[in-house]
């Protein structure tokens, strides 16, 4: 019998995903910088303070994007390891692999950013409110995913373990989601909901989109080139990486491709620190 | 599982009970309001280190693998493991709690509130733990590694069920927070042992 072309399994071949990467991650970045740019504007100049939070309000606009994002990238992680343990597709458990970090620091952010924001408002850094405390297990669930990977020596049986705690973790996303409403605690309620109007002034809400797409634009462009140094590690012995690599080096440092194995690398960093 | 480690449990629970009131100070209101978490705490923690063993020795010694390749199915034998392991290493934390409840100041129903709510929530922390214990055989630094993978997973236990016995000081009905401590186990009872199967898979390859 003939191996069935799956379509949407294209990109699921080592090679191809790293043409796609190639060609998708530099217009990631650009456009994170741009709608960043635009967030920040207008989330800092454009729109009006608040009548009882003043400007201090204005850090939201980076936390409740990062805290999405941390939450989102979570879904997205379990959803990859359910791709892995259920089909056994290596690349999902390497895109898995490579949402981990960038989960943990959005996650991280959110913490810091709200902890930031609540000393002004709260009167206090830290409390442990429901929300509050959901979202710190959710980073130390990303920490121990990274951690289990990380001690367990074989890569592959490293990989379905952490797939299956990823799995087993993903109840916790509900809780913190659904936290503010279940448990009436000082974290307060969402302001934007899919099913009604968002309760604040038109520029703060165009301001809240610009950053989450900023934010999400990030995340899939450090993700898919972490993703891709991970293949081209795992691949290191094939031909087409070796194809690769001597391209390169024929084209010589004034391609801009030059450029683009300095920032893997500088992002191979990343993900191992 | 020895005899021994029964014994070496529950006075891990006696113990780490016996540190509230020796770091707090003796005095009643504090120790009370303390008294829910402070058990809660134990028995969380009683419950961790007793899952380290829970599959380490069958693991090391090839019993686990027999278990896997005999004709009945993964799934079942974790919940026989995880059942033999509750009834002989979490039944008598739940039934030694009245007495330490009683030590830091909990009366009357809310001794009762105690032990209804470990009798359902422990179970749950050895499903949920049982889970860690299967992932992390055989990794380097396996304890250290299972508290931080299993801990996160016990905290809405931990907050509901010592939510309950709060609720019972506070002349509030605790019913809500035991349905709900039922409602996990409920959840956590089909669930678990096939997460506990897949990771036995995973750790016998």
């Amino acid at each position: 019998m003939l191996p069935r072309r799956i379509p949407w399994l294209t990109f699921a071949a080592p090679r191809n995903f790293h043409a796609l990467v190639q060609a998708l991650a530099p217009w990631l970045v650009r456009g994170a910088v741009v709608l960043a740019i635009a967030g920040l504007y207008t989330g800092f100049f454009v729109a009006p303070p608040d009548y009882q939070q003043g400007n201090s309000y204005r850090i939201l606009f980076i936390h409740v994007p990062t805290a999405w994002m941390g939450m989102f990238l979570y879904l997205l992680m379990a959803m990859y390891a359910v791709i892995h343990l259920v089909w056994r597709i290596k690349m999902a458990d390497v895109m898995a692999r490579c949402l981990a970090p960038t989960g943990a620091l959005m996650t991280f952010v959110a913490l810091w950013t709200g902890a930031l924001w609540g000393a002004p408002t709260w009167g206090t850094f830290w409390v442990w409110d429901a929300r509050l405390t959901s979202t710190l297990v959710l980073l130390f669930l990303y920490l121990g995913y990274m951690a289990l990977r990380s001690a367990v020596d074989d890569r592959e049986k490293g990989g379905r373990a952490a797939s299956l705690l990823a799995l087993v973790g993903v109840v916790n996303v509900p809780i913190i989601y659904f936290s503010v409403e279940w448990w009436h605690t000082l974290h307060q309620g969402m302001s934007v909901t899919l099913t009604s109007a968002p309760s604040m002034a038109p520029s703060m809400f165009t301001a809240l989109l610009l950053m989450t797409g900023a934010c999400w634009l990030y995340c899939a462009a450090v993700t898919l080139r972490r993703a891709q140094v991970d293949v081209l590690e795992r691949e290191a012995d094939t031909q087409w990486v070796r194809d690769v690599v001597q391209r390169r080096e024929v084209n010589g440092v004034s391609r801009p491709g030059a450029a683009v194995a300095d920032e893997s690398a500088a992002v191979r960093e990343e993900g191992r620190s | 599982m020895r005899r021994q480690d029964v014994l070496t449990v529950v006075a891990f629970f006696v113990i780490v009970t016996t540190l509230f009131p020796l770091a707090v100070g003796p005095e009643p209101e504090t120790l009370r309001a303390l008294a829910p978490g402070g058990v809660w705490v134990a028995a969380a923690l009683a419950s961790l280190i007793s899952l380290d063993r829970l599959f380490a020795d069958d693991w090391r010694d090839g019993t686990l693998e027999q278990l896997a390749l005999t004709r009945q199915s993964l799934p079942v034998v974790a919940v026989g493991k995880i059942a033999a392991h509750w009834l002989s290493l979490g039944l008598p934390l739940v039934l030694l709690s009245p007495l330490l409840g009683y030590s830091l100041g909990l009366r009357g129903f809310e001794l009762v509130v105690l032990v209804w709510s470990l009798a359902l929530g422990t179970p749950v922390l050895s499903l949920l733990g049982a889970t860690g214990a299967a992932l992390t055989l055989g990794v380097r630094a396996g304890g250290a590694l299972m508290a931080l993978l299993v801990l996160p997973l016990y905290v809405p236990v931990l907050i509901i069920g010592s939510g309950a016995v709060s609720e019972a000081m506070h002349q509030a009905g605790p019913y809500a927070h035991l349905s709900l401590l039922g409602a996990m186990l409920a959840i956590a009872l089909p669930l678990a042992p096939l997460a506990v199967a897949g990771a036995l898979r995973i750790s016998l390859d």
